[in-house]
C-alpha cells in the first residue's frame, strides 16, 4: 500500500452566508436591485446571490463616502484613525479562519494557501498601515501633505480579500474614504469585510463595498465625485481606465498584467530553484499578474532542471481547495479556464511541446492540470501573453546577458526572478532586469513593508511601504 | 571497488565528485520542509503511516547505564511492542552500543525476533575519535557478537577540516569490513556539520564510499534530524539513484518523539525521495520514546477516545 | 572704412550628439519683439522626433549605469560651460524675448545655479527615495530608483533657457535619456545651450533638442510606443487630456509640473524592490 493522503477536508462550520447580498454603503448593507449568482469554481454549486450596481447605487455610495471624507475622516486625527485601522487588523486575525474559508469556497484557490498567505498577508497590511495614520508628515512628501478625498478602488479576483487589504489598508491610512469594488466572481470576503468594519465601528460611510460587473467598474472611473482611482486587474482595462480619466483631474494609480521571467543560472541552488519555479507558477492556480510565467534557463542545465521540474510537478496535489493537503485547487471561472485553453492551444499550433503532471481532474468545476511547454520561441503567444494560469513556457538561453535580454523582450515589466548562488551576479541582474519586483533565490514573496508595483505596461504606482502609502497622498501626482 | 564509476577513489576525483553538486538555499529548503509540515494525515493514512512508521523504528538505547536487563527488555518490546495486539508490527531494528550486541542477538534469537535487525553504533561512536585501528576493532567486535547492521559515524574533524578522502577512506575501510554481513549506516551529525551544504557533501561522500544508509545524528548533540536536514538527505538520495540506479536508506535520527513528527517525516519521504523509500529497507526512525507514542495513537484510532500511558510498556 | 558684416550662425536640431537639419528640411521664422528677422530655427519633424527617440534610446541604458558621481560631474560641467557662455546666452534671451538685459541676465544666472542645484542631487536620490524594508521574514529587501528610460518633453515657452533646464536637467539626472522639444518662439538660447552639452562630457544622446511647432510634435510624442515618460509642463492644460489618452497606449507616466523641485525628478524614477533570502 502507498502513502494516500485521506480527504482533510477544512470545516465550513463558523461560517454562514446568506443567500443574497446587497451593498455595504454608508455603514449599513442596502439591498440591491438586480442581482447575479456567484459559485463555487470547484463545484459549481451557487453560493450566493450577489447584487449588480448601477449609477445610482455608484452614487449613493460616493455620497455616502464623501460625506464621511469631509464630516467625519479627515477631521479625525490620525491618531484615531490609526487605531481604526488597528482594530481591522486584529478582528482580520480573529476572524482569519472564516475569511480564509470563504476565500477558498468563493475563489477556488487552496485552503492552505488562503489560510497562510491570503488573510494573515491581509491583516498585516492593516497593521502596517495603521502606524502610517499618524506619521503622514514624516513619508517624504513634506509636512503639508494632504489625502485626495474619495477613493475609488477596483480589485481583481485572484487575492479579493488581500488586494482589498492592499486598497484600503493605505487609502484609509492616508486619510481617504473609499468606494471599493471586489471582483465579479469574488465579492463573498469584501462583504464580510463589510461586517467587519461594523464590528470595527468604523465611522459610516468610511469603506463603502459596492458589487457589480465591468459596468459597476466603469460608472466609478467615471464618477466625478471620486478623486483618486485605483486599479488592480488586466493591462487591457488599465487602458481604458488610463484613457477614461486622461481628461480629469482624477490621480490614478494601476496594478497590471505580467509575464515574469524566471532565469536559472547553472550555478543556482537547484532544488530550492525548482521549488521557485513551482511557487512561481502555479501558486494560486498561476492567478498572479507577477507569476513566474516564462522560465528562462541557461542552456547547460535545462535538462537536468527539466526532469527535476516535471518530477516535482508530478507531486502537486491538485484538487478541492478546501482539503488542506491540496497545493493547487481550481481555476476562477469557466471563462478563466477558456482562455488558458486558448492560449495553451495556440501553444500546441504554433510548435512548443507540452508537457502535464499525471494529475487526476475533478469532473464538476473548472481545473486545469499543471502544464509546461518547452520548446518555447521568444515569438509564441505563450510566451508573450498572459495566460494566469498554472501554464508555464520554458526558453532558454547561452550567455547571462541574454538571459537578461530575453527577460526584458516584453511591454511588462511587474516582477522577475533570478537564481544563482553568486552574489555579484545576483545584483547584477537585479539591476539589469526592468521590473519592479525581483525575486532573487526566492519568488512570489510579498510584504506590507515592501514597495510592489511595475514598470512600463505593468502599472502605475506602487502597494505597500513609504512609496504605496504616497499614491494616497497629494504630493507627486500619478499620471 | 568502483564507487559506482563516480570516484575513482583518489583525492582529486572525489573533491570534483563533490564540487559539482549544487548549493543548497538554506531559506529555500527550510521553506520546502515546512510546506510539507502542514501536510493533514488523517483517518486511514493516519493508521497506515502509524504502522509504517512502527516498523521503520531502530528503537534504541545508548545509555552509559545500559545493561543486560536493559537491552533484554528493548529486544522483546522491538519484536512485539504492543503485547496486547498482535496486529502491531515489529520495529525495524534494535540499536545499542557493541558491547551490548551479542546480549540483543541472544535474546532477539530466543524470543523468535531474528527478523528484527540488530545495529550497533561504531567507530568510537559518538565522537568518533579514535585510531582508526580502534575504529576497525570496534566494528570487527560488533560484527563478530551478531550485528546485522553497522552505525558508523564519520570523523567530522576530518569533514570539517576539509580532509574529505580521509571521511570517505574509513567509510570504505568499514564498508570492506561489514562485507556482506552488515548493513552500513553512516552518521554525519548533522548538528556538528552545521550547513545543508555540509549535509549534502557528506550525503554524496558517503553513498559513493558504499554506505547503505545515510543517517543524521547520534542523538547526543542538538540539532539533530531536524526536517530541512531530512529533506537535504532525502533529495541526495533520489538524485543518487538517477545516478547510480542503486536505492540508498535515510535514517533520521534524535528529537522524533511524538506520533506528529514520525508522520512528518513520511510525509518528507513520500514528496521528496517518492513512495519507493517508504519501506523500512531505505527508511528508519532511529528513536526510544517515539515508539510508546505510536502506540498510544494507534489505541485512539482503534478505541475512538485518546489513550493514557499506562497502557503502554516503558521499556 | 566699411562696416563688417555679422557672421552669423544657422540654428540647426541636437540628436545623438550632432547637429543636424530636421530631415523634412523646414524651418520657421522667428522675429524680435519690434518683428524684425532674427533667425530661420528648424521646424521639426516626426521624423526627427524618431531619429531623436532612437538616439535616446541607445544612449539609455550607459547613461543609467554610470556613476551617479559621473552624472552629478557632467551636470556640473554643463553649469560650468554655461557660466563661462554667459554674455552670449543673455543676448539671446535679450534678443528674443524682448526682456530686459538685467532680467535675461538674473534668468541665466538661475540656470547656472540650477544646474549645480540639479547636479547635486545624482548621489543623493538613492538614499532619500530607497528603503530598506522590514520584510517580515529571513530575507534582505531593498527598494532602489532606477531610471524610467527614454522621457519625451515639452519645455516651457518662457523663460525660455531656465525653463529648458528645469526640464532637462531633472529627467538626466536620474538616468534618464531625454528628447525636448525648446520654446517655439525663443528657441535660440535652446541650440546654444545644445553647444553647452556637446562641450560637456554629456554622452551623444542623452540629451536630444528639437525646435518647431508644439501642436505638431507633442501628439507624437505621446503616442511614441518607446517613450517610456513625457512633461507636458510646456502646454496649456486643454492639451494634456489628449495627449494623456493617446500616451495610455502604452501607458506612458505623463506629467505636468506647477514648479521645479525634486518631485521632478522623482517622477521620472522607477522604484524596484529586491528580495534576496538570508541564509547560510
Amino acid at each position: 500500500m502507498s502513502f494516500n493522503y485521506a480527504p482533510a477536508p477544512e470545516s465550513r462550520g463558523n461560517l454562514s452566508i446568506k443567500p443574497r447580498y446587497g451593498h455595504f454603503i454608508g455603514g449599513k448593507f442596502v439591498a440591491g436591485s438586480k442581482h447575479f449568482p456567484t459559485i463555487n469554481p470547484a463545484t459549481e454549486e451557487v453560493l450566493s446571490q450577489i447584487a449588480l450596481a448601477g449609477k445610482a447605487d455608484v452614487d449613493a455610495a460616493v455620497q455616502a463616502a464623501r460625506k464621511a471624507y469631509t464630516s467625519t475622516w479627515s477631521k479625525m486625527s490620525g491618531k484615531e484613525r490609526g487605531k481604526y485601522l488597528f482594530r481591522i487588523a486584529r478582528l482580520l486575525q480573529e476572524r482569519s479562519r472564516e475569511f480564509a474559508v470563504l476565500e477558498t469556497l468563493d475563489n477556488g484557490k487552496p485552503i492552505r494557501e488562503s489560510r497562510d498567505v491570503d488573510v494573515p498577508l491581509a491583516a498585516a497590511h492593516f497593521f502596517y498601515h495603521a502606524g502610517w495614520a499618524d506619521k503622514l508628515e514624516f513619508a517624504g512628501l513634506g509636512t503639508s501633505t494632504k489625502p485626495y478625498g474619495v477613493a475609488g478602488q477596483i480589485i481583481p479576483w485572484n487575492f479579493p480579500l488581500l488586494m482589498l487589504a492592499w486598497k484600503i489598508a493605505p487609502a484609509l491610512a492616508a486619510g481617504n474614504t473609499v468606494v471599493l469594488k471586489p471582483a465579479e466572481s469574488t465579492s463573498l470576503t469584501a462583504l464580510l469585510f463589510g461586517e467587519l468594519c461594523q464590528q470595527a465601528q468604523l465611522p459610516a460611510g468610511v469603506v463603502n463595498i459596492i458589487t457589480g460587473d465591468g459596468s459597476t467598474g466603469a460608472h466609478i472611473v467615471n464618477h466625478p465625485g471620486i478623486d483618486k482611482i485605483a486599479f488592480t486587474g488586466s493591462t487591457e482595462v488599465g487602458k481604458i481606465i488610463a484613457r477614461a480619466v486622461a481628461p480629469t483631474s482624477k490621480s490614478v494609480t494601476l496594478e497590471l498584467g505580467g509575464k515574469a521571467a524566471n532565469i536559472i543560472f547553472e550555478d543556482a541552488a537547484i532544488d530550492e530553484a525548482i521549488e521557485g519555479i513551482v511557487n512561481g507558477i502555479f501558486f494560486n492556480q498561476g492567478h498572479v499578474c507577477c507569476a513566474g510565467s516564462r522560465l528562462i534557463l541557461q542552456e547547460n542545465i535545462a535538462d537536468e532542471v527539466l526532469f527535476k521540474l516535471k518530477d516535482r510537478m508530478a507531486k502537486i496535489r491538485v484538487g478541492d481547495p478546501m482539503d488542506k493537503n491540496t497545493d493547487l485547487g481550481a481555476i476562477n471561472s469557466k471563462e478563466q479556464l477558456l482562455k488558458i485553453g486558448e492560449l495553451t492551444a495556440s501553444g500546441d499550433a504554433q510548435g512548443a511541446q507540452r508537457w502535464s503532471a499525471p494529475c487526476e481532474l475533478p469532473t464538476k468545476g473548472f481545473w486545469f492540470a499543471p502544464t509546461i511547454f518547452t520548446g518555447v520561441t521568444d515569438s509564441h503567444r505563450i510566451a508573450r501573453e498572459e495566460i494566469f494560469g498554472p501554464v508555464l513556457s520554458v526558453l532558454t538561453f547561452r550567455t547571462p546577458q541574454e538571459a537578461i535580454d530575453k527577460a526584458n523582450n516584453t511591454p511588462f515589466g511587474l516582477s522577475a526572478g533570478v537564481w544563482s548562488q553568486k552574489g555579484s551576479r545576483i545584483l547584477w541582474a537585479s539591476q539589469g532586469l526592468r521590473a519592479g519586483v525581483i525575486w532573487a533565490n526566492t519568488f512570489n514573496k510579498f510584504d506590507p513593508t515592501s514597495p510592489f508595483g511595475g514598470y512600463k505596461e505593468s502599472g502605475w504606482g506602487r502597494e505597500g511601504g513609504r512609496h504605496g502609502l504616497s499614491a494616497y497622498l497629494k504630493g507627486i501626482g500619478h499620471g | 571497488m568502483s564507487f559506482y564509476g563516480l570516484v575513482d577513489g583518489s583525492d582529486a576525483s572525489l573533491r570534483k565528485y563533490l564540487q559539482a553538486l549544487p548549493a543548497v538555499d538554506q531559506v529555500g529548503a527550510d521553506a520546502r520542509a515546512g510546506m510539507l509540515a502542514t501536510r493533514s494525515i488523517k483517518t486511514t493514512s493516519k493508521r497506515w503511516a502509524i504502522d509504517t512508521a512502527i516498523s521503520m523504528v531502530d528503537l534504541t538505547t545508548l545509555e552509559g547505564a545500559d545493561s543486560p536487563g536493559k537491552v533484554a527488555a528493548l529486544c522483546s518490546k522491538a519484536v512485539r511492542p504492543d503485547p496486547t495486539d498482535s496486529s502491531v508490527p515489529s520495529v525495524g531494528a534494535v540499536c545499542v552500543y557493541n558491547d551490548m550486541v551479542a546480549i540483543a542477538r541472544a535474546h532477539l534469537d530466543s524470543i523468535g525476533g531474528s527478523h528484527v535487525g540488530l545495529a550497533a553504533v561504531s567507530t568510537a561512536f559518538p565522537s568518533g575519535r579514535a585510531s582508526m585501528g580502534v575504529k576497525l576493532q570496534d566494528t570487527r567486535d560488533a560484527l563478530d557478537a551478531g550485528a546485522s547492521e553497522i552505525d558508523m559515524v564519520i570523523d567530522r574533524g576530518a569533514f570539517l577540516s576539509g580532509d574529505l578522502i580521509g571521511v570517505f577512506n574509513e567509510i570504505v575501510a568499514i564498508r570492506d569490513l561489514c562485507g556482506t554481513r552488515a548493513h552500513l549506516k553512516v552518521i554525519f551529525e548533522t548538528g556538528e556539520l552545521v550547513t545543508y551544504d555540509n549535509v549534502r557533501k557528506a550525503s554524496f561522500l558517503a553513498m559513493a564510499a558504499g554506505a547503505d544508509f545515510i543517517k543524521t545524528s547520534t542523538g547526543k548533540i542538538a540539532p539533530a534530524a531536524t526536517a530541512p536536514v531530512v529533506l537535504i538527505m532525502l533529495e541526495a538520495v533520489r538524485d543518487f539513484y538517477q545516478m547510480s540506479q542503486r536505492r540508498i536508506g535515510v535514517k533520521p535520527a534524535g528529537g522524533i518523539r511524538n506520533t506528529k513528527d514520525a508522520i512528518k517525516q513520511l510525509v518528507l519521504v513520500n514528496e521528496t525521495a517518492g513512495p519507493e523509500w517508504l519501506t523500512p529497507s531505505l527508511f528508519r526512525i532511529g528513536a526510544s520514546a517515539l515508539l510508546n507514542d505510536l502506540l498510544m495513537q494507534r489505541m485512539k484510532l482503534d478505541d475512538g477516545y485518546y489513550a493514557s500511558p499506562q497502557y503502554v510498556t516503558i521499556d | 572704412m566699411a562696416e563688417r558684416i555679422d557672421v552669423k550662425k544657422t540654428y540647426k536640431l541636437f540628436i545623438n550628439g550632432a547637429f543636424p537639419r530636421s530631415e523634412s528640411g523646414r524651418t520657421y521664422e522667428i522675429k524680435n519683439a519690434k518683428g524684425l528677422f532674427i533667425a530661420n530655427p528648424c521646424l521639426a519633424s516626426r521624423k526627427d522626433l524618431k531619429d531623436a527617440v532612437v538616439a535616446a534610446r541607445l544612449a539609455q541604458p550607459g547613461w543609467s549605469m554610470s556613476t551617479a558621481y559621473n552624472k552629478g560631474q557632467i551636470l556640473y560641467r554643463l553649469a560650468e560651460m554655461l557660466e563661462a557662455r554667459r554674455t552670449q546666452f543673455v543676448e539671446e534671451i535679450f534678443m528674443t524675448t524682448g526682456v530686459s538685459r538685467v532680467k535675461a541676465e538674473k534668468e541665466v544666472n538661475d540656470s547656472v545655479d540650477r544646474l549645480v542645484w540639479y547636479a547635486g542631487w545624482s548621489d543623493k536620490l538613492a538614499s532619500l527615495s530607497g528603503s530598506l524594508n522590514p520584510v517580515a521574514g529571513p530575507y534582505y529587501n531593498f527598494t532602489v530608483p532606477e531610471s524610467m528610460g527614454v522621457i519625451a518633453a515639452i519645455a516651457a515657452e518662457m523663460p525660455s533657457l531656465l525653463g529648458l533646464i528645469d526640464t532637462i536637467a531633472p529627467i538626466i539626472v536620474g538616468g534618464n535619456t531625454v528628447v525636448v522639444l525648446a520654446s517655439t518662439q525663443s528657441p535660440l538660447c535652446a541650440m546654444s545651450f545644445a553647444e553647452v552639452i556637446a562641450t560637456s562630457d554629456v554622452p551623444a544622446g542623452v540629451i536630444n533638442i528639437l525646435t518647431g511647432k508644439k501642436d505638431e510634435i507633442a501628439p507624437w510624442m505621446a503616442s511614441h510606443m518607446d517613450v517610456d515618460g513625457m512633461d507636458i509642463s510646456g502646454l496649456g492644460k486643454k492639451s494634456h487630456g489628449g495627449l494623456r489618452i493617446a500616451g495610455a497606449e502604452n501607458l506612458k507616466r505623463i506629467y505636468s509640473f506647477q514648479s521645479g523641485g525634486p518631485e521632478r525628478i522623482l517622477a521620472f524614477l522607477e522604484h524596484k524592490s529586491v528580495w534576496h533570502p538570508i541564509g547560510l
